[in-house]
């Protein structure tokens, strides 16, 4: 069957894709979107999380069909993303906004994302598998909670498992987005 | 296989009928790890999300009519007031990521033993909402568990909505596994007091073929309740009350042994975990009783 949808303002369309597929393998396999990462296909570990019409959801446990007419945040249209919320969008448009027209799908010569530069900043990235996931769900919790308790941060974050760092890294990443993005920095 | 796409209710409801096997699909949380793991090849999938009305509720006079596919986030955060039982295992269900998509229609729907929504579905009182192009009926959801991941659903039904009973009183939500987040229920327990009729409702789950009630353990109570006066007088549950109840909530189960706890634990769990949720509501239940009518 063939899916039309849109990822990262940009319309796409994938044909061929078997009815039982997930949006993850349509994404990675059809689209070239690797930064989504295929880990537990069961949607314990959160490593495929994307954001499904402004919410976080595992990739993996999304029928292909099931997006048809609808909007896909990847970590790789996180940059954008949260460079047109913060040029004062409106929230609702921010998750609605159409294609830049860049040429890069994986956005390579973007800037990064405030959460992107906080998580190298703080060396919460070691193998960096579960990383793309963390992002994309530590993004939706600062636009939900722009000065998150730790509490907030560890519940956020608990769907998505990390082996490498304990965690504690990311705890300063999170927290040092958020910092940044009440600063305005 | 096939993907069956319906617009309205009404096509969803034809679709069924035609395809009896298809296999309802909304969150996902439960299907998609069955088709990604290669345990089920339906042949049909019968795709709910673009029904908007199954993400709808309503609030009634008595009931709260929560369509089938309501989010689990939504319940936790719009629904706490009215279904306190049933937002505090909301909460208790995976991660945010799985409670942005799965709903209690699925885990009805699903029927595993283990599902978080059932306790508290049964404490609280609930009829589910089934549909075919036969028509429409209510099951009382004692009714609605019939075996290990079976229910009462025929093959051309659906699941429009759950009816839940207000809450009337303090309801409480227990549930044991390895970390809070992410985990499947060693066992779990539900208890909603109905100050109303003066009656206590329990659930249990993971600790028998299906989710089941206490029942013994709540004629007893709700007997030795209304003998002491309690609903009037307001006064601490006597220990050797909670301890009876607790006893028979544990010999309510029927366990089975298995990677994540054995019988015994689970026995022995659920009577910990409904003396506790019964202090509890109890507490609260005075808490309330003292500021509205003075007694202590």
């Amino acid at each position: 069957m063939r899916v039309n949808f849109t990822v990262n303002g940009r319309p796409q369309e994938a044909d061929d894709v078997w009815e039982g597929e997930s949006l993850l393998y349509v994404l990675r396999e059809r689209l070239g979107l690797p930064g989504s990462k295929n880990a537990c296909e069961q949607g314990e570990c959160g490593s495929c999380t994307v954001r499904l019409d402004g919410v976080p959801v595992c990739s993996c446990l999304v029928a292909a069909g099931q997006v048809e007419g609808r909007e896909v945040v990847t970590v790789e249209g996180l940059a954008d993303y949260a460079k047109e919320r913060s040029c004062g969008t409106s929230l609702q448009d921010a998750q609605h906004w159409s294609a830049q027209g860049q040429d890069s799908q994986t956005g390579e010569g973007t800037e990064l994302a405030p959460i992107q530069q906080a998580f190298i900043d703080a060396g919460a990235v070691q193998c960096g598998f579960c990383t793309p996931g963390l992002l994309v769900a530590a993004d939706e919790m600062l636009e939900r909670h722009p000065d998150p308790s730790d509490a907030d941060i560890r519940e956020a974050l608990s769907g998505n498992l990390c082996r490498c760092t304990g965690y504690e890294k990311i705890m300063d990443a999170v927290r040092l987005a958020a910092a940044r993005q009440s600063e305005g920095v | 296989m096939d993907f069956l796409r319906p617009a309205s209710w009404e096509e969803a409801l034809a679709a069924k009928a035609e395809h009896p096997t298809a296999v309802p699909i909304a969150g996902g949380t439960d299907v998609m790890v069955e088709i990604n793991f290669d345990h089920r090849r339906p042949e049909y999938l019968l795709d709910l999300t673009r029904i908007g009305e199954l993400y709808e509720w309503e609030i009634g006079e008595e009931t709260v009519r929560l369509g089938a596919s309501v989010p689990y986030t939504r319940i936790m955060e719009d629904l706490r007031p009215e279904l306190p039982g049933l937002a505090l295992a909301s909460h208790t269900v995976a991660s945010p990521q799985i409670r942005n998509r799965g709903g209690v229609g699925g885990n009805l729907g699903t029927a595993s033993p283990a599902g978080d929504a059932h306790p508290a579905l049964l404490a609280a009182g609930a009829e589910v909402e089934a549909e075919s192009v036969r028509g429409s009926r209510l099951i009382p959801i004692d009714d609605f568990y019939t075996g290990v991941k079976r229910n009462a659903l025929a093959p051309d039904e659906l699941i429009r909505a759950v009816h839940i009973k207000k809450a009337d009183g303090p309801q409480q939500y227990s549930k044991v596994g390895t970390r809070n987040a992410m985990v499947i229920a060693v066992c779990a327990f539900g208890l909603a007091l109905h100050p109303s009729s003066r009656t206590v409702r329990t659930g249990i789950g993971s600790a028998a073929p299906t989710p089941v009630r206490a029942k013994t353990a709540e004629e007893f109570l709700n007997a030795a309740l209304d003998e002491g006066g309690f609903w009037d007088n307001g006064k601490i549950i006597t220990p050797s009350v909670a301890k009876r109840f607790a006893d028979l909530c544990a010999a309510a189960c029927n366990p089975i042994d298995d990677v994540r706890g054995t019988a015994s634990y689970r026995r022995h769990a659920v009577g910990v975990m409904a003396r506790r949720t019964l202090m509890w509501t109890w507490e609260s239940y005075r808490g309330t009783a003292a500021r509205t009518e003075g007694v202590a």
